[in-house]
């Protein structure tokens, strides 16, 4: 006799509708395939270090240290931990009231948001509240005590970019909200026509749904873009007179593969905007440590800065982080050394620089290499890579492979990426876990892979994709007698 | 008629809340409240304020980091600010279970293991053999050698790394000698974001309820409003020792199908918290027998079960209690809980914790699995610690001697220190206290005078709550008044923890019995 407890048809609705294809169906066949013997490249998350991305030294030494205090007393503790990150791990235990096992204020310890609002004033120019910054879990974390804290009920609307980060469906599907999507501009570089999100919000008032707040991915995932400033600009009029929240995702700012768009914050620009918008706009912005040239994802550390957020609102924003007591210490702490990095002059600066520009121009050039990869196949079309972890390529399918998708009872691009993975390995994600428009197709695969395993990766995907193409293209030229 | 009584103080609140408001950055100080800007008539008022937030947040209440600490916090920036403003050198926060905030020192293995696992570059280096123990550096390897890559700052499977679970399960068939299955552990950021996850996928509505005891740590009732469900309280005893009567379960459980409510789930915590008590196996095999009965999930708070105090009780898992008796997966849904934050570890800082779920179908079990995956995964550096309490030094390991006597003096400071918390309170007039025979938490029951109810009523204050702030402004030491927890209407509790460390025990003691007497002086009857 099973129990009763909790069975499928007693299990909350909201979290059936829950989809998050970053870890679903692919990544669970390619786990599957790994565990049978099959060699799998995992390009289904953006997760640098398991694809080989060293961590940077000084961090690790850092952590390493508070972790273990009892080292900094030990007299040979200078023989493999340079004096610096010495110097700044007993900086960092000086923050903290019981090193890293004890909880920290539930927005995380004060010394390192401090440090965040440092970095940010560096970055942006203008003043940043340390009040007003919350460390977090990974910034996932973050993105969903926002969104609880704003969906209502199934009327609240909350304006996602498609393709969106699968995080943002799934978050407003477990909190019972609705999605209000507003389509990129493949053909112009996946912008943002500020047209288009008119027309999403229109409808979805015409559907009696009361739209909260507009997410913007910037730069973009998957599609990688950039906004410019004038982009910037017209999506914060546009939630001015809207009256949405701007919740700006800003994990990848370190990740810029372009020189014409560098990173601007949604913060500065709002504030080059000066008042009203500047003072009454209600903004969230999110980072994290998982990204940029870092990849610290297991680490679990992250943050929001509320702007414009009424004071009382910030308190049960508070009350709510309290309950779950505090952010994880070490993760903090990697945040702090994030933003206030190793500076000219001390003895880590060197070896710091020269691995994070080791990386960051490494992840330029297989940008390029991925793109060019994809392009060079006949029926892909690949946006160039102007910033975050992705490559996003449109993949045209035809009728035959659609054909075949259908009786095998997948969406055509899951057919096609199951296809791709069981020859070649290679674990990306369908393009319909994003987002896309309806019949058009796409794959989402990092730009992690090690750069000299790139020209065989992409060999490989392309003699796949041949082979697919020559299996179930329709020869009209070709007649028989 | 008892009634679950959450005691706060709207005007209480609000003073204080407002004491959180923007620090004084100029150019955020121009930030509206809703209250300061007059709305334009071309735009209308913010989307995200007080009135247009969930109200599930507006409902929940977290009171372990509520209105008293954020007194206890002012009074301590008075103190740095001007030394001698108050009648106390120091705030001691007695308000929550943070041994190390409070001096108590971690098990150095495991944080030898933690930092080669942090930077296992130096695992090449002959120096490290000089600065770590043998058994440290073999014990990272290991662990290492179970994560792809060694890369501890790659995301990990939604689970946890496979080969920690395995440490893990291996650790529970050891404590329990019944199997346990990788498969079924969910490795968490703590055990709370755990419970976060399994009230979401138990409450569809408010018509959803879930058991819990009264007094319970806040955690419970706070995730229940959160996520829209029903508390359905169910009362310890406290004339003996917070005992859990079926037949009080029973009750309340009827009762609430009688309102309508769907009972989902029982929430029991053992040891308790805030009470401390620890079930007696009878008692344990009662529960699994009524929660089978009722189709009830057992969800099973264990996360204090190495704090047990007293020689005549052991802590036993509730998977133990139901295998021994003839009990599987086909018979009883149980989520258990574990953490690295209680225990004699105390690492709440490290975010680290589990739960088991079994006797769940494939179908839920796909589902809790996609909603983990949502967040990819816990932190690293947690799993690891999770994977190293479940699996310590043992005897005849390098380490082995040190990590026991560490052990061993935590632990029996903490019997010593609830020992002489309790016999303190018990010395107080009008209070009596349960012995602690677990956890970290004395819960003394004051039974305070008809003056004082009216003061505190004259102040708009719940009366435990007036106590505890008393006692904060006269000795600056914080905790949490028992309207937090819930307590029986018209009683009156509050928690304080056992941690501050031994040799400020006195000063504490008798501090409190000088506060008492003359809060009794100024009130008694």
């Amino acid at each position: 006799m099973s129990p009763k407890g909790l069975d499928y048809e007693t299990l909350n609705e909201n979290v059936k509708k829950v989809q998050y294809a970053v870890r679903g169906e692919l990544y669970l066949r390619a786990s599957e395939l790994q565990k049978e013997g099959k060699k799998i490249i995992f390009t289904n998350v953006g997760n640098p270090h398991a694809l080989g991305q060293k961590p940077l030294t000084f961090p690790r030494q850092v952590v390493a240290l508070c972790q273990a205090p009892f080292l900094l007393d030990d007299p040979n503790v200078g023989l493999i931990f340079p004096a610096d990150a010495i110097a700044r791990a007993k900086h960092y235990l000086t923050l903290t009231t019981g090193g890293l096992g004890a909880y920290s204020d539930s927005r995380g310890l004060p010394g390192v948001r401090k440090e965040v609002a440092e970095f940010i004033e560096r970055r942006d120019g203008y003043p940043s509240d340390p009040e007003l910054i919350f460390l977090t879990d990974g910034a996932s974390k973050g993105v969903m005590q926002i969104l609880n804290t704003i969906i209502r009920g199934e009327r609240d609307g909350i304006l996602v970019p498609v393709p969106q980060y699968p995080l943002y469906s799934a978050t407003i599907s477990l909190f019972g909200g609705s999605l209000v999507p507003y389509y990129l501009e493949e053909t112009a570089n996946w912008g943002l026509d500020v047209n288009n999100l008119r027309q999403s919000v229109a409808q979805a008032r015409s559907r009696g749904i009361t739209v909260r707040a507009m997410v913007i991915i910037n730069p973009g995932n998957p599609t990688g873009q950039c906004l410019s400033e004038a982009n910037l600009k017209e999506i914060l009029r546009f939630c001015y007179h809207e009256n949405l929240v701007l919740l700006g995702d800003e994990v990848y700012q370190q990740n810029i593969y372009q020189d014409e768009r560098p990173f601007l914050s949604a913060r500065k620009v709002m504030l080059d905007m000066g008042p009203p918008i500047s003072r009454e706009l209600q903004l969230v912005s999110f980072h994290t440590v998982s990204k940029g040239y870092w990849g610290e994802c297991g680490q679990r550390g992250g943050y929001f800065e509320m702007t414009n957020i009424p004071p009382q609102t910030v308190d049960e924003i508070y009350k709510v982080a309290s309950i779950s007591l505090s952010p994880n210490v070490p993760g903090q702490i990697f945040l702090g050394l994030m933003v206030n990095p190793p500076k000219p002059g001390d003895i880590s600066y060197l070896k710091f620089v020269t691995e994070s520009k080791g990386i960051l121009e490494s992840l330029r050039r297989r940008a390029q290499i991925m793109t060019d990869g994809f392009n060079s196949c006949r029926n892909v079309v690949c946006n160039f890579t102007e910033g975050a972890m992705y490559s996003f390529p449109q993949i045209r399918l035809p009728p035959k492979a659609m054909e075949a998708a259908r009786r095998a009872g997948k969406v055509p691009d899951v057919f096609y990426c199951l296809k791709l993975l069981e020859a070649t390995g290679i674990s990306t994600v369908p393009g319909s876990g994003f987002g896309q428009k309806e019949g058009v197709f796409h794959l989402r695969t990092t730009i992690l892979p090690a750069e000299e395993d790139m020209p065989a990766i992409m060999a490989s995907f392309k003699k796949f994709n041949d082979e697919f193409m020559e299996q179930y293209e329709d020869h009209r030229g070709y007649s028989r007698m | 008629m008892r009634r679950f009584v959450v005691g706060r103080t709207k005007s209480l609140v609000n003073r204080y809340q407002r004491s959180r408001v923007l620090s004084s950055t100029p150019l955020l100080l121009d930030s509206p409240s809703s209250m300061a800007a007059p709305p334009s008539s071309s735009h209308p008022s913010p989307p995200v304020t007080l009135e247009t937030i969930n109200p599930k947040v507006l409902k929940c209440e977290y009171a372990v980091r509520g209105v008293i600490v954020t007194l206890a916090e002012r009074l301590q920036h008075e103190l740095q600010a001007n030394p001698g403003s108050h009648p106390f050198d120091e705030i001691l926060y007695c308000n929550i279970g943070n041994p190390q905030s409070l001096c108590q020192q971690p098990i150095t293995f495991f944080r030898e293991v933690l930092a080669l696992c942090d930077h296992p570059a130096i695992l090449d280096r002959s120096e490290t053999q000089g600065l770590f123990s043998a058994d440290a550096i073999e014990r990272a390897w290991q662990i290492l050698d179970q994560i792809p890559g060694r890369a501890t700052g790659a995301y990990s499977h939604s689970q946890g790394i496979k080969g920690l679970r395995d440490t893990i399960a291996a650790g529970i068939e050891a404590r329990d000698d019944f199997p346990a299955d990788p498969n079924d552990i969910f490795l968490t950021d703590g055990a709370s974001p755990a419970v976060h996850m399994m009230m979401q996928l138990l409450i569809r509505s408010e018509q959803d309820g879930i058991l819990c005891p009264i007094p319970q740590y806040p955690l419970y009732s706070a995730s229940i409003a959160l996520h829209g469900g029903t508390l359905v309280p169910y009362y310890l005893d406290e004339a003996t020792g917070w005992g859990l009567e079926i037949s009080e379960l029973k009750e309340q459980l009827e009762a609430a199908k009688s309102k309508g409510i769907t009972v989902r789930a029982l929430v029991v915590i053992n040891p308790g918290n805030p009470t401390g008590q620890v079930l007696s196996e009878d008692n344990q095999r009662e529960i699994v027998e009524f929660c089978k009965k009722e189709g009830l999930v057992l969800l099973a708070d264990e996360v204090y079960q190495e704090n047990v105090y007293v020689p005549d009780k052991k802590f036993h898992s509730f998977k133990k209690i139901s295998r021994s008796m003839g009990y599987g997966g086909d018979d009883i849904s149980l989520v258990s809980f574990q953490s690295v934050s209680k225990g004699y570890y105390g690492e709440c800082g490290k975010r680290g914790g589990y739960m088991e779920v079994t006797g769940f179908s494939a179908d839920i079990r796909e589902q809790i699995y996609k909603v983990a995956s949502v967040n990819l995964c816990s932190n690293i550096s947690g799993q690891i610690l999770a994977s190293l309490v479940m699996n310590p030094p043992k005897v005849g390991d390098e380490s082995y001697e040190s990590y026991a006597a560490e052990k061993d003096g935590i632990l029996s400071s903490l019997a010593k220190r609830a020992k002489t918390l309790e016999e303190a309170f018990n010395h107080l007039e009008g209070v009596t206290c349960n012995k602690a025979e677990g956890a970290m938490y004395l819960f003394p029951r004051i039974h305070l005078p008809q003056k004082a109810i009216e003061a505190a009523e004259a102040t708009n204050t719940a009366p435990d709550a007036f106590y505890a702030h008393r006692l904060l402004h006269a000795t600056g030491i914080v905790v949490v008044p028992g309207s937090g927890f819930g307590q029986v209407l018209g009683t009156w509790h509050f928690r304080c923890t056992i941690l501050p460390q031994e040799d400020k025990i006195p000063a504490i003691v008798s501090r409190l019995m000088d506060f008492h007497k003359g809060f009794m002086d100024e009130f008694r009857d």
